[in-house]
C-alpha cells in the first residue's frame, strides 16, 4: 500500500528524527528538499510511520507557506513583499521576471520549470529588494540581476553554478555599542556563570532589570526564574531553553546579523539560561527564510561539541549537561509568537495557546520551558560575565541596556544601529542618514507609526517600546499604500484560530482595497476602526491585537493620504458596473463608448466610433 | 471554607475550584453566547462568541479560570455588539442561506443571530467555494456552513478515538477536511453512531433520508431563544437517533 518509491527518501530522513511526531515540520521540509514538494503518497507514508492521522500530517504541511502539496516549479521565486522592498521596486522586478519567463505570478510554468510568488518580509530590508529562491535569498536585485537569473532558470542552472555574489547577505552594522563592539569568546561567559552559581547568575539578571528584547519586554529574571521554580513530573524532570530566532516582523533582521557574527554569544546565553534554569536541552527556532544560515550554525555547534561548550559536562562542570538542536521554521509570522512557536517545535500547526498556563510551567512538551528572543539571550550571557549593576548603569532605569535597531526604509545607511536604550527617534534619523522623513514605523508592521512631530519620542519600553524594526518613510512616499502593505501582511499571516482575526484581517484588506481601487468613502473607514476595535478585544493573540494598529495609526497621523483617494465622504458600493462589463467586452471584442458606462453606472455618451 | 464567587453582572455566581467563567455561568442557568464550546470537550477558545471583561479585560469565558470575587461583564451593550459583529463575520465567511438549510431552526449559529438580533450580514459576502461531500451513506457534509468550530474532530478524537476530522490550511483558506486521501468521508471509518455525528452547531454534518422529519417551527430553536434555553445547552448530550 505504501509507495516505495517515496520510502526510499523517506526512510533516512524519518531514521534522522528518530521516528518522532514531535519533528514533523523538520520532516516535511526535509521531505520538500529532496523531492521538490510534498507528495500525496508521501503524506501516506508519514501518518503511517510516525503513527500519526493523515488529515493531521496534511493540516500541518498546508499551515506552512513554504511547503507545497501541488507540484511547483524546479525554481521556486519569491519575491519578498514588505513595504521596503516596494519602496525599492520589488513589483516592477517581478513583471519583469514573469514577462521574461512567460510565468504569471502565483502559478507554475506550463513546463515546470518556475514558479514565482510574492512572500512577506525575508528580513533583507537592508540590502533589497531580495527574493528567496528555492529558499537561499538573493539581495540587492537590480534589472539586470533580473534578467540574468532568467537565463539561469532558462539554462536550468544549478543554484551552486549561480554567481555567489547574488548570495551575498552583508551585515551592515552601522553603529556599535557594548554588544556588537565587544569581542566575546565562545563559552566565556558560561564559565563566568558557573563560577556565579545559578541562584547568583538570576540574582544579577534581576539586578539588571533586562526585558524581553521581542517586543512584549518581560522581565527575564521573572521568566527564568519561574521556569526555574516551576514542579516537573518524578518521571520527566526535564526543562527547556528555546531561542526564538522566528525573526518575522516586517522591517526586523537584527537577529539575522547577530547570528552571522555572534552565534557563540547566542548559544553562550542560551547555555547560561540552561544552566540557570535546570534544563539540559536548548532549542533554537529558525525562521525558513534564513536557512541560507542554518550550515555556518551547524558547524558552530559541531565545533562547540568539540570544545567542551555543549554536551555532557559542559566546561567541565560536573553534572551540567547540555546540548542544542536547530529547528526551521517554514514561513508562518505567527510562529513568532511564543506558544504558537512551541507548537511549531512539537510538529503541530502553528496556533497560539491559550494561556494560562505559560510556557514557563507548561511549555514545550508541557514542561517549564523558557522562550527567549536572540538579542535577550545575547545580553543574557553578557549580564552574566559582566554582572547585573553593570548593565543596569546603561540606557533608562525601566528599560536598561542596549537595543538593536534595524533600520531600512529612505535613509542614507541601512544596517544595524545599536543604541542604549532611550536614545530619540530623531537622533536616529539624523545618525541613519534619513533627510526628509514624514514617518518612521517603529517595531514593524505591528509596532506604531510616528509621525514628524513625534521624533522628539525616545526607544524605551517606558515611551516607544519596539522589537528593533525602524522603516523611514520620506516625504515622497504614500502612507496609505504603506498601511495597505500591512493590511495585506496580516491577512496574509492570520493564523485563521479566532474569528474576528481570521475574518477581520481580510474584510480590512477588503476596506482598504476598495478605497485604493478609488471606490471608498467615509463608512469604509468607518467600518476599519469598528474592526480595529473589535480585533483588539477579542482577538486570541498579538497578531490580530495589533493587526489594525498601523491603519489606526495612519488614518490618525496622515488622513489626507485616505481622503484624496475617497470618492465620496458618504457612501460608494464597491461593485463597479463598467467593471463587470470588461469580460463582455473581450468576447465581444469591443471597446468603444457604447460598451462602457460611467463610475455611476450612467451608460457613457457615444461618441465618434472609432 | 467560605464559597468563592465571581460577580457577573452584578449577580454573585459561586463556582468550583478549576471552573471557567463559563462553567460557572452555565451552572447558575445565566447564558453566555457561544459557539465552539461544548460542556462535554476540553475548552477552545476559538470562536471568541463567549468575549466578557472580567476585571476590565476581554477574555474567552470559556478558557479563563473563574477567581473569587472577580467582576464580569456580560450582556452588555459592548459585547453583543462584537458579538453580533463576530456572527456577521461568520454568516459572510460561508455560504448561508438558512431558507433552505435543513439545520434551520436546529442551529446555533441562526439562533444566536435571533438572540443578539443581527439583522442582516453587513459585509460584503465571500462566496467561498466549498463543494458538498456526499460520498457517504449516512452522512451528508457540507462545508459551505462549517464555521471551524472544531467539535467534530474533538469528539473524533477524544470520544470516538477516530481522527476523522482535522483542520487545514491558514487563515481565510483555513476549512475542515477529513482523514482520507481522497478526501472523501465514505473512505474514512465515520459512522452515524460516532460522537462527532451529533456535535455540529451548524448544518455541516447533516444525517441522510432525514431531511426536515421534524418541521420548521416545531424545531429546538424555534420553541424558545436560545438564550432561554441553559438546561438543554448544558446537558447537551449524545443524541445518537435509534
Amino acid at each position: 500500500m505504501l509507495d516505495s518509491n517515496h520510502g526510499l527518501y523517506l526512510e533516512p530522513i524519518l531514521a534522522r528524527y528518530h521516528l518522532r511526531p514531535e519533528n514533523l515540520v523538520q520532516i516535511l521540509r526535509e521531505a520538500q528538499e529532496h523531492f521538490g514538494y510534498v507528495h500525496p503518497d508521501a503524506l501516506d507514508y508519514l501518518s503511517v510511520k510516525l503513527n500519526l492521522p493523515r488529515a493531521r500530517v496534511e493540516g500541518v504541511a498546508s499551515f506552512y507557506t513554504f511547503f507545497h502539496l501541488q507540484p511547483c516549479g524546479k525554481y521556486r521565486v519569491l519575491f519578498s513583499d514588505n513595504i521596503t522592498d516596494r519602496m525599492l521596486g520589488n513589483q516592477a522586478l517581478m513583471e519583469r521576471l514573469c514577462r521574461n519567463l512567460w510565468v504569471e505570478a502565483g502559478k507554475m510554468s506550463e513546463d515546470g520549470l518556475v514558479s514565482v510568488d510574492y512572500t512577506s518580509c525575508t528580513g533583507m530590508c537592508d540590502q533589497g529588494p531580495a527574493l528567496l529562491v528555492n529558499g537561499q535569498a538573493i539581495t540587492r536585485l537590480s534589472a539586470e540581476r533580473i534578467d540574468r537569473i532568467c537565463e539561469l532558470i532558462r539554462a536550468q542552472a544549478p543554484l551552486a553554478d549561480w554567481p555567489p555574489e547574488y548570495f551575498v547577505v552583508t551585515d551592515n552594522i552601522r553603529r556599535s555599542d557594548v554588544l556588537l563592539a565587544g569581542d566575546w569568546p565562545a563559552g566565556e561567559s558560561i564559565r563566568a556563570a558557573i563560577a556565579r552559581g545559578a541562584e547568583a547568575v538570576l540574582e544579577e539578571l534581576k539586578l539588571s532589570n533586562l526585558r524581553g528584547r521581542g517586543g512584549a519586554g518581560f522581565t527575564t529574571a521573572t521568566k527564568w526564574e519561574s521556569a526555574r521554580a516551576a514542579p516537573c513530573p518524578a518521571d520527566k524532570p526535564e526543562r527547556f531553553v528555546v531561542c526564538n530566532a522566528d525573526e518575522g516582523e516586517p522591517g526586523t533582521f537584527k537577529d539575522r546579523v547577530l547570528l552571522t557574527r555572534h552565534a557563540d554569544l547566542v548559544f553562550d546565553g542560551m547555555t547560561v539560561a540552561g544552566f540557570a534554569i535546570g534544563a539540559a536541552k536548548g532549542l533554537v527556532y529558525l525562521r525558513g527564510e534564513y536557512h541560507y544560515l542554518l550550515p555556518a550554525l551547524l558547524a558552530k555547534l559541531e565545533e562547540r561539541r568539540g570544545n567542551g561548550l555543549l554536551g555532557k559536562a559542559v566546561c567541565a562542570q560536573p553534572g551540567f549537561d547540555f546540548d542544542i538542536e536547530i529547528h526551521m521554521g517554514a514561513g508562518a509570522y505567527v510562529c513568532g509568537e511564543e506558544s504558537a512557536l512551541l507548537e511549531s517545535l512539537e510538529g503541530k500547526r502553528g496556533v497560539p495557546r491559550n494561556r494560562p498556563p505559560f510556557p514557563v510551567t507548561c511549555g514545550y512538551l508541557g514542561q517549564p520551558t523558557v522562550v527567549n528572543n536572540v538579542e535577550t539571550l545575547c545580553k543574557a550571557a553578557l549580564i552574566a560575565l559582566k554582572g547585573g549593576a553593570w548593565y543596569a548603569s546603561l540606557g533608562t532605569k525601566q528599560s536598561t541596556g542596549t537595543k538593536l535597531l534595524s533600520i531600512s526604509g529612505d535613509v542614507e545607511n541601512p544596517g544595524i544601529y545599536e543604541y542604549p536604550f532611550g536614545v530619540s527617534v530623531a537622533q536616529v534619523l539624523n545618525d541613519c542618514g534619513a533627510g526628509n522623513a514624514q514617518a518612521v514605523q517603529v517595531s514593524g508592521a505591528s509596532g506604531i507609526c510616528l509621525a514628524m512631530h513625534e521624533f522628539s519620542r525616545r526607544i524605551a519600553f517606558e515611551d516607544v517600546p519596539t522589537a528593533g524594526a525602524f522603516m523611514v518613510f520620506g516625504a515622497h512616499r504614500d502612507m496609505f499604500e504603506v498601511a495597505r502593505n500591512f493590511a495585506h501582511f496580516f491577512a496574509h499571516e492570520s493564523c485563521g484560530f479566532c474569528t474576528p482575526c481570521r475574518v477581520g484581517t481580510s474584510l480590512v484588506v477588503n476596506f482598504m482595497d476598495k478605497i485604493a481601487n478609488g471606490h471608498g468613502s467615509q463608512y469604509e473607514i468607518n467600518e476599519i476602526f469598528k474592526i480595529h476595535r473589535l480585533l483588539h478585544a477579542a482577538s486570541h493573540c498579538g497578531l490580530g491585537q495589533t493587526a489594525c494598529n498601523p491603519i489606526f495609526d495612519t488614518l490618525q497621523k496622515f488622513r489626507p493620504a485616505y481622503e484624496q483617494r475617497l470618492r465620496s465622504l458618504d457612501f460608494e458600493p464597491a461593485f463597479d458596473l463598467d467593471q463587470a462589463l470588461a469580460v463582455a467586452r473581450q468576447m465581444t471584442g469591443r471597446n468603444d463608448a457604447g460598451a462602457h458606462f460611467d463610475a455611476h453606472g450612467r451608460e457613457v455618451e457615444v461618441g465618434v466610433q472609432s | 471554607m467560605k464559597q468563592a464567587t465571581l460577580i457577573l453582572d452584578g449577580m454573585p455566581v459561586p463556582f468550583a475550584d478549576g471552573q471557567t467563567i463559563m462553567d460557572a455561568a452555565m451552572a447558575a442557568d445565566i447564558f453566555i453566547p457561544h459557539l465552539c464550546h461544548h460542556p462535554e470537550f476540553r475548552p477552545q477558545g476559538s470562536c471568541k462568541l463567549c468575549t466578557v471583561k472580567a476585571n476590565g479585560r476581554y477574555v474567552s469565558s470559556c478558557t479563563m479560570q473563574a477567581r473569587d470575587g472577580m467582576e464580569v461583564e456580560n450582556n452588555t451593550p459592548d459585547l453583543n455588539d462584537k458579538r453580533r459583529t463576530m456572527l456577521q463575520m461568520l454568516f459572510v465567511e460561508g455560504n448561508h442561506f438558512c431558507p433552505s438549510c435543513e439545520k434551520s431552526g436546529n442551529c446555533m449559529l441562526q439562533a444566536l443571530a435571533y438572540e443578539l438580533e443581527m439583522l442582516n450580514p453587513h459585509f460584503d459576502q465571500f462566496y467561498p467555494d466549498r463543494p458538498l461531500d456526499a460520498s457517504h451513506p449516512e452522512v451528508l457534509l457540507d462545508f459551505n456552513r462549517c464555521i471551524l468550530c472544531e467539535l467534530c474532530v474533538r469528539a473524533s478524537r477524544e470520544v470516538d478515538g477516530k481522527n476523522v476530522f482535522a483542520l487545514a490550511g491558514r487563515g481565510m483558506t483555513k476549512h475542515l477536511i477529513v482523514n482520507a486521501r481522497s478526501g472523501r468521508l465514505a473512505d474514512t471509518d465515520f459512522s452515524l453512531s460516532d460522537r462527532a455525528a451529533h456535535v455540529c452547531p451548524v448544518g455541516v454534518i447533516l444525517e441522510k433520508r432525514q431531511g426536515f422529519s421534524v418541521p420548521i417551527g416545531k424545531r429546538q430553536y424555534d420553541e424558545q431563544p436560545i438564550g432561554q434555553q441553559m438546561d438543554r445547552l448544558a446537558e447537551r448530550t449524545a443524541k445518537v437517533e435509534d
